[in-house]
């Protein structure tokens, strides 16, 4: 069993590129490559933007393909047990908003970093997180990414700094960690991410005022899925052009359901802010099919015709599954193929989420204060 | 907001250099050095020593520090490690403590912790309880440092104090320092703390000087965070303060000595983690209690102080009622008889220990 979740791990954390079915491909042809054209993003403040055609390699468009399918069986598992009751609490999920977690983390490098608020678990897996554990903490197990003691909106990896509850405050978090990168000079830029309702938060102005005036190497990032809550952008914002609420900060506007616009867009900005320039803000127009939380229908404040229309033309698994499959770079079989696996290795991943343990104490360990500098707390029985 | 200043009659140059100089010699005399340049010593010290140290606040650079805390520091260490901000208590806080989780060391500097409460949010929720939260993979080794309670006319806004706020909170450690020993030796334990660290200066004792022992002046001198010290031995009483009530407490300890009554006189030094230890022994030896504070009575330190002693083995040895000395259940008035009313006195202290003995 352990073998089987190990070995179901290293496919669906795409260490290694093995097609699901040997016999299919072989008989097969594949580009290597194919060019696209992307959207041409609204700019503010810059006189260039990002290049309106990108090339995709077979392999990037497989990954990008099995990761997205990965955060939304994953968002949807979350769902389901969200419903029986084991995972508890808040429950923030990002279905439909997978081409912004996979197609940024697509344009930065592993040793760059990024911060989010709570509508996380996308982020957490494309940063390096594995499914297991990010399911283990969300159904409180020690297994769990945090041991149980964050949950939904408190998990952590290297060069992750979460998971942020407070509205907001994680804007300020990132510039700081945008000042580490300049303080350490190794070139690393920090994407700082907030949601629409996010952006009418005084803290992100003192934040854009900072990281200006110190040309922090920060990417601010509105992920503008069009709802705070339950409050649409006309309603909470006097001006809703949030790549333009930089104000000094240049701005652009991305069509955050194309995973191609995205990457390209993060591509450019991060060489903006490698180059010294200072901060940069990209506005990602994207959109949830869930509610706010699971707590929430998501249905009040808006269409359930509005939610099958984004579904339908602008879902951005099907955007990039089209276009693989219109340039050759794969099969709708193949395709398929790896979506029929992602199902069951979630089940299985669930169940053995499942039977770890919770964690024991609630002060175990110490584990409220670090008392030496190389202190980990030991590991709960 | 301009700041009073207290003007030493010799200026922080010349005493700089004598003190380089003693740091020479073989046998160092008694030697005189105020609160502020303590602290100024130990940020200096930690800044030379670790690279990743770092001091970010308002006025702190190019002003010398609002309170000259910081004087000369950036003149020595320039932009990169001096940083003046702008009037943007919840960004910069927020700054410090994202530098703090990608592996810098910040030392924040609030001008008063009265507008600390702009950035509460980010030393509670983003600083003190990030390293639980992420099940120990993010610690948050920063330090928020300021001048805290009342002071001098300034008024309701700007004189509480903080140490029931953030004493209350699991995850912060909280520290106090009276005198200038304790200010040099708890500022450089803070900085090397891999936790948050809210240090509680007091801006009436900036200027204050204190004999400084021989140890004090070592560069790796460290008073740890968690231990109370013990200023004056006593038999008759328990008197336990921290910050400047300490010295309030002591003045009222010589007074009451000429009555024949020795206090026993506890200066905490740190508020959170509690040396109640301390206090307990204390306690079981004189068998009185007071606690004297300049905070508002209610939820305060000496509240629990008082449930702790009643929680633990000394509870057994009181003869009679622990009592809280603290400031007055009001925001501070300007009015000068107001204030010196609002605060507690040296003749409050000896009222309380006195009913406590009953005498």
């Amino acid at each position: 069993m352990r073998k089987m979740l190990a070995a179901v791990s290293r496919v669906l954390s795409g260490v290694s590129q093995k097609p699901a079915s040997r016999v299919l491909v072989a008989s097969r042809n594949f580009a290597n490559d194919a060019t696209f054209e992307i959207k041409k993003c609204d700019l503010h403040r810059l006189e260039e933007g990002p290049p309106v055609t990108t090339v995709l390699t077979r392999e990037d468009g497989l990954r990008y393909y099995r990761m997205m399918q990965t955060v939304r069986r994953m968002e949807l598992k979350a769902d389901q047990l969200y419903k029986q009751k084991i995972i508890r609490g808040f429950c923030h999920l990002c279905d439909g908003q997978e081409a912004c977690c996979v197609g940024l983390e697509a344009g930065i490098n592993p040793t760059d970093h990024l911060i989010t608020a709570y509508r996380a678990h996308g982020f957490t897996f494309t940063r390096g997180l594995s499914v297991r554990e990010i399911l283990a903490e969300l159904t409180g197990r020690r297994g769990g990414c945090a041991k149980g003691k964050g949950g939904s909106m408190h998990m952590y990896a290297k060069n992750f700094y979460g998971g942020n509850g407070i509205v907001g405050a994680q804007v300020p978090l990132g510039a700081g960690i945008a000042l580490a990168c300049k303080y350490n000079g190794k070139d690393e830029v920090c994407l700082t991410l907030y949601g629409d309702g996010a952006a009418n938060q005084g803290q992100i102005f003192e934040a854009y005022n900072m990281a200006a005036l110190w040309k922090l190497p920060c990417i601010f990032i509105c992920e503008n899925n069009r709802y705070g809550m339950g409050t649409s952008v006309e309603r909470a914002a006097a001006s809703t052009d949030y790549y333009k609420r930089g104000d000094f900060i240049p701005g652009l506007r991305v069509d955050g359901m194309d995973i191609l616009c995205v990457r390209e867009a993060t591509r450019f900005a991060a060489a903006y802010c490698r180059s010294g320039k200072g901060p940069i803000l990209m506005e990602l127009q994207t959109y949830r099919y869930h509610g706010h939380s699971m707590s929430d229908p998501g249905v009040s404040y808006r269409t359930r015709e509005e939610i099958q229309e984004v579904r339908s033309k602008s879902d951005p698994i099907m955007l990039l599954k089209d276009r693989m499959v219109n340039s050759n770079l794969a099969s709708v079989e193949e395709l398929k193929g790896r979506k029929l696996l992602t199902p069951v290795a979630g089940e299985r991943r669930e169940e053995g989420g499942l039977k770890q343990r919770e964690p024991s104490t609630v002060l175990n360990a110490s584990q409220a204060l670090v008392s030496r500098a190389q202190d980990r707390p030991d590991a709960p029985r | 907001l301009a700041p009073p200043l207290s003007v030493l009659s010799l200026s922080f140059r010349q005493v700089s250099g004598l003190l380089r100089r003693r740091f020479h010699r073989t046998a160092p005399a008694a030697l005189q050095v105020t609160v502020r340049e303590a602290i100024n010593q130990g940020m200096d010290e930690e800044l030379e020593r670790d690279e990743k140290v770092f001091l970010l606040g308002e006025e702190v650079a190019q002003y010398d520090g609002a309170y000259k805390v910081s004087r000369g520091l950036w003149k020595k260490y320039g932009d990169k490690r001096i940083i003046d901000t702008p009037i943007s208590e919840m960004g910069f806080a927020g700054i410090a403590v994202g530098a703090a989780m990608a592996g810098l060391r910040p030392i924040c500097e609030f001008m008063t912790f009265n507008f600390s409460m702009q950035a509460i949010d980010q030393v509670i929720n983003s600083a003190a309880k990030t390293y639980y939260m992420s099940g120990g993979l993010q610690p948050v080794p920063i330090v928020f440092r300021g001048p805290n309670g009342a002071s001098a006319g300034v008024a309701a806004q700007h004189s509480q104090c903080f140490a029931a706020w953030y004493g209350h909170c699991p995850g912060l450690k909280v520290v106090s320092p009276w005198n200038s020993e304790d200010a040099k030796g708890l500022i450089k334990s803070a900085i090397r703390d891999n936790n948050p660290v809210v240090v509680l200066e007091n801006e009436l004792m900036y200027g204050v000087p204190f004999e400084f022992p021989s140890e004090a002046q070592s560069k790796d001198f460290l008073i740890p965070i968690g231990k109370a010290k013990i200023e004056r031995q006593g038999t008759h009483i328990t008197v336990v303060a921290h910050s400047r009530p300490v010295g309030h407490c002591l003045e009222a300890a010589t007074v009451l000595s000429k009555e024949g009554i020795e206090c026993e006189v506890i200066n905490m030094r740190t508020i959170r983690p509690m040396d109640i230890e301390t206090i307990e022994a204390s306690v079981m030896k004189t068998n009185h209690l007071i606690t004297v504070e300049g905070g508002w009575p209610q939820f305060g330190v000496g509240a629990e102080i008082c449930a702790r002693i009643m929680e633990g083995p000394a509870f057994n040895f009181l003869d009679a009622p622990a009592v809280r000395v603290t400031g007055a259940d009001v925001p501070m008035p300007y009015a000068k008889i107001l204030e010196d009313n609002s605060v507690p006195q040296v003749k409050d202290i000896i009222f309380a220990i006195k009913k406590t003995l009953n005498i």
